[in-house]
């Protein structure tokens, strides 16, 4: 009993420290992501492929944002018991989140470099990267990339 | 160089068609950005080092795609899409194409 505990307790620990230190990194992001949505907020971001009046248009260019997110060890275990039950993963499901509002929040701020004020024709991609190998590191991060073409109005 | 992800420059029209341009690059991590991944895998947030490096790849595979799409003697790139795969487990290939054209 003792040494399966003594066994068990590393696991323990990391999970505490994952949920814990986690949890605190998570809101933390969450905290700065709502000010910069907010700080952008008059911005025009949009998934329609066409420009409406486009004789107005001073410039138009590519802009691009990317995030890396990697999970917590909290997040791993909890899904690891989430594919044994089935259901929804929720603690995935903020992880992906995070990393595309992240992402388009990059892409509006490089729009915002370049003089913009809209982004058309808005795109997403995913894809997770599986850092480290093998049972002691179950984790993955996941990648969110966003593109657009950002315009600047010539002024009237 | 004129690069967007519409299916027309807004504010131009397009003159004459060059063709498919593309560029890509096969980037590969580093142990140390490894090492400091898997740690991040226990106290998660943001893994800013795979965030650079992929941001460079992308820059990098866009401006091959610019050097063809000039080559052609185009003023402009549309509807730019991007593409990434897993080429093996630590190796990703970052490939960005569209269609060079020229427009006034």
């Amino acid at each position: 009993m003792l040494q399966l505990f003594l066994q068990l307790f590393p696991i323990l620990i990391l999970i505490a420290l994952g949920f814990g230190i986690g949890s605190l990194r998570e809101w933390r992001h969450l905290q700065s992501l709502s000010r910069r949505e907010r700080q952008y907020s008059d911005m025009i971001v949009r998934n329609v492929k066409q420009v409406p009046n486009p004789e107005s248009v001073e410039q138009a260019g590519l802009v691009s944002g990317e995030a890396v997110i990697a999970t917590d060890y909290f997040k791993s275990f909890a899904a690891g018991l989430r594919n044994i039950v089935g259901g929804e993963v929720k603690t995935y499901e903020t992880l992906m989140a995070r990393a595309r509002r992240e992402a388009i929040a990059r892409m509006m701020e490089h729009a915002r470099q370049i003089g913009a004020s809209e982004v058309w024709n808005v795109r997403l991609e995913t894809s997770n990267i599986r850092s480290g190998s093998g049972r002691r590191n179950p984790g993955v991060s996941v990648e969110a990339f966003a593109f657009g073409t950002a315009v600047v109005r010539k002024q009237s | 160089m004129i690069v967007v992800n519409t299916e027309m420059v807004p504010g131009y029209t397009i003159r004459e068609v060059k063709g498919l341009v593309q560029g890509n690059t096969i980037r590969a991590k580093h142990m140390g950005r490894d090492i400091a991944a898997s740690f991040k895998n226990l106290i998660g947030g943001e893994l800013k080092g795979y965030t650079e490096l992929l941001t460079e790849a992308r820059r990098q595979a866009l401006e091959r795609m610019i050097a063809q799409a000039e080559q052609l003697e185009a003023n402009a790139v549309v509807n730019v899409r991007f593409t990434t795969s897993a080429v093996t487990q630590g190796a990703a290939e970052l490939y960005a194409y569209g269609t060079a054209v020229v427009v006034e």
